[in-house]
């Protein structure tokens, strides 16, 4: 006897919903994956490198410029090889995924959160103040983002600090021309009206019912933007108007390897490159995957 | 069309005017002018002379009419470290970056518009698929990265192109370029290279996507049933139809491919713009920062300006709407 089990479809949420459409894509997972593993080896950067690269009490300068898989006198080997001061280069890279995140998801932030506010603020209230801001926007569009870090830094000077904003001061143009298209489309929609109809304060209206529904681009842009936020920061660091020595990134840790690249002890530069393009790929493939799953109408 | 055209050059007077009270403002109320135009060298008396010389006691506007005056005039101070005026200094430097960057926008177009043709033309096929996450690639690798990659394959390791400079130049309209030279264009090949890169992506890109818009179209069917060559096909009927963008995303890209030779330059040890820039700032030479970043700002309005109704022209589909062009 078959007995017709009526089973209720389980409650889906958007967000498991969200995670099913997701984890579809193989690529976009293994991207996930790594990204986690890279953010975690950088959170427990202390814990699961042999050296802290940074104390100079651990590093013996007699094992400096060794080739990666040598046997150094701490007697654990150096698998990515040491730089002139001894120091290993795994350590290091580790050590500068942490400063390279750090800048990268904190401007992002900065720049995320001040960018939503003009650019809601803009559509909200039309007319002039959307015109000016917008204008400004474009102007600042209209000019290479390294150009104008470039500039920002030779203002401001070197330091974790001054990157940041930096960057900030870069992407924050982004996101309110983003916000400001999906809040314009949304403002016109019946449940605004409403909302406005009740009298609702301003503030509560752009909080609660915009804001709300003009996230899921806004994601997408800012995870994109953490990538490139990291790689510029690399780039400035490179240049030498970015992060000081004291807190060397990976760009940092780069470009002091370009002096020994010349006379082939490749190493310095090669691994840490390596690092920064596995993190800037996969960033990269979360945040495809994520455009495609939040928007269908974007997936190509 | 008269009316889109002052209309435009009106709004990139203004774009121009506010980078300049920008740039004021950032050197002369925020930093301390006194820092940024005297040398740090200077003892006590000739500070004094200085201040007084530049005006610095005088009120904030008075001041910045000063600096529009001499700024019109074509005199942005004088380099702390050369001695010489900064604007002149940058100006000299400008062939060299010029020289790298259509080059790199050359090796984007040549390589970019063949690649981007057959990715579309065959998405599904291993080419396709290769061609597009080689695109990837470039968009994601860093410049400099790439560019330190490259010099230690083709310089350090097989030895076959040099690392850095300029090398041997010749001279045309009074100005030495690199081109002209066989050494000068060894010197070339690795930097333009990897300023290309980026652009090269983005040209794929470009490409593929007008290509499988364009394929889809009935005159391209047509094309094809009336039993044209495909080779005309391809070279005629598509073709044409997606240079459009890409003409308008190159010239649009073209400051920004100024701007970003800023990176390659430092890599390759390239004596353009961008290099005087780095080294300007590392050396606290902040006049000659002054100079390169009006010149730089200038330059991208004039861009700006020419693409815009470069496009205009070249795309009669573009109504010229009033205000909203």
């Amino acid at each position: 006897m078959s007995t017709i089990t009526a089973k209720a479809p389980p409650v889906e949420t958007p967000f498991l919903r969200l995670a099913r459409d997701f984890a579809r894509s193989r690529t976009a997972l293994a991207g996930l994956a790594v990204l986690a593993l890279i953010v975690l080896a950088a959170l427990l950067a202390r814990w699961v490198v042999p050296q802290d690269p940074y104390d100079l009490a651990q590093l013996d300068i007699l094992d400096g410029m060794m080739a990666p898989g040598s046997l150094g006198g701490g007697g654990w080997t150096y698998w990515l090889g040491t730089d002139d001061q001894g120091r290993d280069m795994l350590s290091a890279i580790v050590f500068g995924l942490r400063t390279s995140l750090l800048v990268g998801v904190v401007a992002t932030l900065i720049a995320l959160a001040v960018g939503v506010a003009v650019g809601l603020l803009a559509a909200y209230a039309g007319d002039r103040v959307d015109g000016l801001v917008m204008r400004l926007v474009d102007i600042q569009l209209s000019f290479p983002a390294i150009l104008i870090a470039l500039i920002l830094l030779a203002l401001l000077g070197k330091g974790v600090d001054k990157v940041i904003v930096a960057l900030a001061a870069v992407q924050w143009a982004y996101y309110a021309r983003t916000i400001r298209g999906s809040a314009l489309v949304e403002r016109r929609k019946e449940y605004i009206e409403a909302a406005q109809c009740l009298a609702l304060p301003h503030r509560r209206i752009m909080m609660r019912h915009l804001l709300p529904n003009c996230l899921p681009p806004l994601i997408v842009v800012a995870t994109v933007q953490v990538a490139h936020a990291i790689a510029l920061e690399a780039t400035l660091s490179f240049l030498g108007v970015g992060v000081p020595v004291t807190q060397p990134s990976l760009g940092m840790l780069i470009a002091s390897g370009y002096q020994y690249m010349l006379s082939g002890d490749y190493w310095v530069s090669l691994f840490p490159g390596l690092a920064l393009l596995v993190t800037i790929v996969a960033i990269n493939l979360v945040g495809d995957r994520l455009r495609d799953v939040l928007n269908p109408r974007l997936n190509h | 069309m008269l009316v889109f055209i002052l209309r435009r050059l009106a709004q990139s007077a203004v774009v121009v005017m506010a980078m300049s009270v920008l740039v004021f403002a950032g050197i002369f109320a925020i930093g301390n002018p006194i820092d940024v135009l005297i040398s740090p060298e200077a003892d006590e008396f000739e500070r004094a002379a200085a201040i007084a010389r530049l005006g610095l006691d005088k009120p904030m506007h008075e001041q910045f009419l000063r600096f529009v005056d001499s700024a019109l005039g074509g005199d942005l101070g004088t380099s702390f470290v050369h001695g010489v005026p900064a604007l002149g200094l940058v100006l000299q430097r400008f062939p060299a970056t010029l020289e790298l960057a259509l080059c790199a926008m050359l090796v984007a177009v040549v390589l970019g518009i063949p690649l981007g043709l057959w990715a579309g033309l065959k998405p599904d096929s291993l080419a396709g698929r290769v061609i597009m996450t080689g695109s990837i690639l470039g968009f994601s690798l860093p410049t400099f990265w790439v560019g330190m990659m490259l010099i230690m394959a083709f310089a350090v390791t097989l030895g076959w192109l040099p690392a850095g400079g300029r090398g041997e130049t010749a001279g045309l309209f009074g100005v030495p370029w690199s081109f002209l030279t066989a050494d000068g264009l060894a010197h070339l090949i690795l930097p333009a290279v990897n300023l290309a890169l980026f652009k090269l992506s983005l040209v794929i890109r470009l490409a593929r996507a007008g290509t499988r818009e364009v394929a889809l179209q009935d005159y391209v069917k047509f094309a094809r049933a009336k039993g044209l060559a495909p080779a005309r096909v391809v070279g005629v009927h598509i073709l044409k139809n997606i240079m459009i963008p890409v003409v308008t995303v190159l010239g649009l890209e073209l400051g920004s491919v100024i701007a970003f030779s800023v990176v390659t330059e430092s890599v390759f040890a390239w004596p353009g713009m961008g290099k005087l820039l780095i080294d300007s700032i590392l050396q606290l030479d902040r006049p000659v920062v002054i100079a390169y970043l009006l010149v730089t700002v200038l330059l991208f309005v004039v861009i700006n300006l020419i693409v815009d109704l470069v496009y205009s022209l070249l795309d009669p589909r573009i109504r010229l709407g009033g205000g909203r062009a």
